[in-house]
């Protein structure tokens, strides 16, 4: 005879009740070093939780599996934005809606200021970090689009000791990155933006605020007669990773009539994917008139700068 | 420095401020913060409806920033000043984004409407007199099935006017 058992609760929260991602222990530490000895015990058994924006799906989504989870949402050494001799330094913690209200940002990296009212919405920005973005590493990500295009650095730490690695190697490919699992991303490194530079940053979404699928990131400074005299540009959500385009064949040409031709040569190198979204020839098409749009973009605001100040 | 540590299936005692008032409940490390607001606080008005992060019916006001509770932990929230719709005007009475929603049809099933509120109201602090394309990127984080958004705009562009009149 099979016996019918009818667990009784005594609240709705009991143990398992009412709650979405597996069980994990919580670990809250006040400073980077506690958080990053615990990080190095715990190893991959561990998630590090700072905005959540995307760990909380994926933890309610049972996506991820923790044992243990350690929040550094509350360290306040991680939420600081400083200026360097050649960069300004932001911490993982940053939140994108503080990065975006930052004088900082907008008059030294303007590339971050004109790329974060395209991260999510309102309500997600006021909780998701930089750090975060760039540590998830999806590839139609706009954080991470634009520290490549910038040429900027990621800091990670661990018990080992500190190290910086250039953005532009530190994605590999969806979803991963260089960092080790007993390291923390701790900073940003974001070169300071020459004040006659100008940046666009431009992508097609399915609707405003959804995952990119294609993005181009420009900044560009003009000599005297026009011609280039720097040039950045990197793409995001065509390939696997945020990529930054070769140039150097551009440099010292007119900027006028550049769009085109870097279009064509950008659309010519990448290596789309192709997913639900769109295909890879879409991708392709994008490409080139998203960098096209934004090098006239950036151009326009180049020139715009330079007159000026001088 | 220390590190606060909570095992998995401890029930942790939580306190926090909900609507200006001192509250506190018992839950797991893992609970969902909106779980915990509706069913162990009784503010049901917070709404849960995907669970990710993306529709906005949970949007809630955590130390004055419009954020979702479904993307947060009982455990992450001790400490932390909370206003839910509830805490948005006094008992039985309407603010004027309230007033301007109920006179622009800005509501029907009204699922969507107190996140949308809480977002309003930061928005708002921050941004006193918005243009449209302004209020339409906010709305963006929220998700109504109902109205087809339009309704919702006039009515935070009507309250923001008057708003702004009176300060």
């Amino acid at each position: 005879m099979v016996e019918l058992v009818v667990e009784t609760t005594t609240t709705w929260t009991k143990r398992g009740r009412g709650v979405k991602p597996v069980a994990f222990d919580y670990y809250r530490p006040q400073g980077i070093a506690e958080a990053v000895a615990l990080l190095s015990d715990k190893g991959d058994e561990a998630a590090i939780l700072a905005g959540g924006m995307t760990l909380g799906p994926m933890l309610n989504l049972r996506v991820v599996r923790p044992r243990a989870v350690i929040d550094i949402s509350r360290i306040a050494a991680l939420k600081t934005i400083s200026v360097r001799a050649n960069v300004v330094v932001t911490g993982a913690g940053v939140t994108q809606s503080d990065a975006l209200n930052s004088d900082i940002i907008v008059r030294e990296v303007p590339l971050l200021a004109m790329a974060l009212p395209w991260v999510g919405h309102f309500q997600t920005r006021n909780r998701g970090t930089l750090g975060g973005s760039v540590a998830h590493a999806d590839p139609s990500a706009e954080i991470p689009l634009a520290l490549v295009a910038s040429g900027g650095t990621i800091v990670l730490q661990s018990r080992r000791g500190q190290r910086r690695v250039a953005a532009r190697e530190f994605f590999v490919g969806a979803l991963v990155t260089q960092r080790q699992p007993d390291e923390i991303l701790t900073a940003l490194e974001w070169p300071r933006s020459p004040p006659d530079t100008g940046h666009a940053f431009t992508e097609i979404a399915q609707r405003h605020g959804d995952f990119a699928i294609a993005a181009a990131a420009c900044g560009v400074r003009l000599g005297k007669e026009d011609q280039v005299e720097e040039l950045l540009l990197a793409i995001g959500g065509v390939e696997d990773r945020p990529v930054a385009i070769d140039v150097n064949g551009f440099l010292g040409r007119p900027a006028a009539k550049m769009a085109v031709d870097l279009s064509e040569h950008a659309a010519a190198i990448v290596n789309p994917l192709e997913d639900h979204s769109a295909s890879a020839d879409y991708r392709i098409a994008l490409t080139k008139v998203l960098v096209e749009r934004a090098v006239n973009a950036a151009v326009g605001l180049a020139w715009q700068r330079r007159n000026r100040l001088q | 420095m220390t590190t606060l540590y909570r095992a998995a299936h401890e029930r942790v005692s939580i306190e926090l401020t909900l609507n200006g008032q001192r509250r506190s409940g018992e839950a797991e490390p893992r609970m969902l913060l909106c779980d915990f607001l509706r069913h162990e606080l009784q503010a049901f008005g917070v709404h849960v409806g995907c669970e990710h992060g993306v529709c906005g019916a949970c949007t809630i006001l955590v130390d004055g920033r419009a954020v979702r509770s479904c993307t947060q932990y009982v455990a992450q929230a001790d400490g932390v000043d909370i206003v839910t719709v509830e805490g948005l005007a006094e008992p039985d009475t309407l603010n004027e984004v309230q007033r301007a929603f109920a006179k622009h049809h800005a509501l029907q099933c009204g699922f969507c409407t107190p996140g949308i509120l809480c977002s309003v109201t930061h928005f708002l602090r921050d941004t006193p007199k918005p243009d449209e394309q302004q209020v339409r990127d906010m709305l963006s984080g929220h998700i109504c099935r109902c109205t087809g958004y339009a309704s919702i705009v006039t009515a935070i562009l009507v309250a923001a006017a008057v708003l702004s009149q009176k300060s």
